[in-house]
């Protein structure tokens, strides 16, 4: 399968739709950089976990950081592999708004033999104001990450 | 017990177990795919929370009720969700006057054999 979405347009990437749960909870593409991806996933009644308040669940957004920071590693290696979540921490520093569709940034922090570490921020339009921080590891079932190495970066950055 | 919209989403149930204590059934369905054949690593994050939420409900309901708001979060992926039913029951380690603090075990096919396990920290606001 060739996925590679540091080289889809922003076009393909927007024109992305997920299937199954990220498509279920209505999770889109946002935006990309080179070193960080966001998806961003809609307000919905469905979502919601507190109906006092209408604040949505921890769930959609764990499901979101997950694929995100997943992406961020595609993003990172420039191809699609085949990986599991092997951990996944969120800290919540104040509730999502009603309402309001939550980004998550995520960016990767290195990609090793076999696991790959990635963090990331869920927001709702300001980074400085963030609704969450996301550890992720994840790790690569069989087989290992590929390499890009160190004197092919040296290479690229001198062309 | 009234199960939240998020719950309905997953397509959550309640089960009890013998003792009585809540256990979340969650079928498999298109809405918890993730690669093909298996579930998505935030649906099994959210049946966990459900469980865990439901298990704290059950808790606080005796003693007097209340809401709770998640304060941090962490789950550890240890197999691959199957195409099947997957259930999820929460064990409260400690209920505080202010503070939970919550485990939860998903698993398919045999308890002691749990696909994924999460803690988590909950702020509570007692009625």
């Amino acid at each position: 399968m060739k996925w590679d979405p540091s080289s889809m347009t922003l076009d393909q990437l927007a024109a992305t739709r997920f299937g199954g749960h990220g498509g279920r909870l209505g999770i889109r593409f946002h935006a990309r950089a080179a070193d960080w991806i966001e998806l961003a996933l809609p307000y919905s009644d469905a979502l919601v976990g507190d109906e006092a308040s209408g604040v949505i669940a921890s769930g959609p957004i764990i499901a979101m950081m997950d694929m995100a920071t997943s992406f961020a590693i595609w993003n990172q290696i420039k191809t699609f592999v085949p990986q599991a979540t092997l951990d996944l921490r969120i800290d919540y520093l104040r509730p999502a708004r009603p309402g309001h569709t939550v980004i998550g940034r995520a960016e990767c922090l290195r990609v090793a033999r076999s696991i790959a570490f990635t963090r990331g921020i869920a927001h709702d339009g300001d980074l400085d104001d963030p609704i969450a921080h996301v550890a992720a590891t994840f790790m690569i079932p069989s087989g290992q990450y590929p390499r890009l190495a160190p004197k092919a970066v040296d290479r690229e950055q001198q062309a | 017990m009234k199960l939240l919209p998020y719950a309905a989403l997953l397509g959550a149930v309640l089960e009890r177990a013998a003792d009585g204590t809540p256990i979340m059934m969650m079928p498999f369905h298109d809405g918890v795919i993730g690669r093909p054949g298996f579930l998505q690593g935030g649906a099994i994050s959210g049946l966990l929370e459900v469980a865990a939420i439901t298990a704290l409900h059950h808790a606080l309901a005796e003693e007097g009720g209340g809401r709770v708001k998640p304060i941090n979060v962490t789950i550890d992926f240890m197999r691959g969700g199957r195409d099947r039913e997957t259930r999820a029951a929460g064990t409260i380690t400690r209920l505080g006057t202010r503070v939970a603090n919550v485990e939860a075990f998903a698993w398919q096919d045999d308890r002691s054999k749990p696909i994924a396990a999460a803690r988590m920290n909950y702020l509570i606001e007692r009625d």
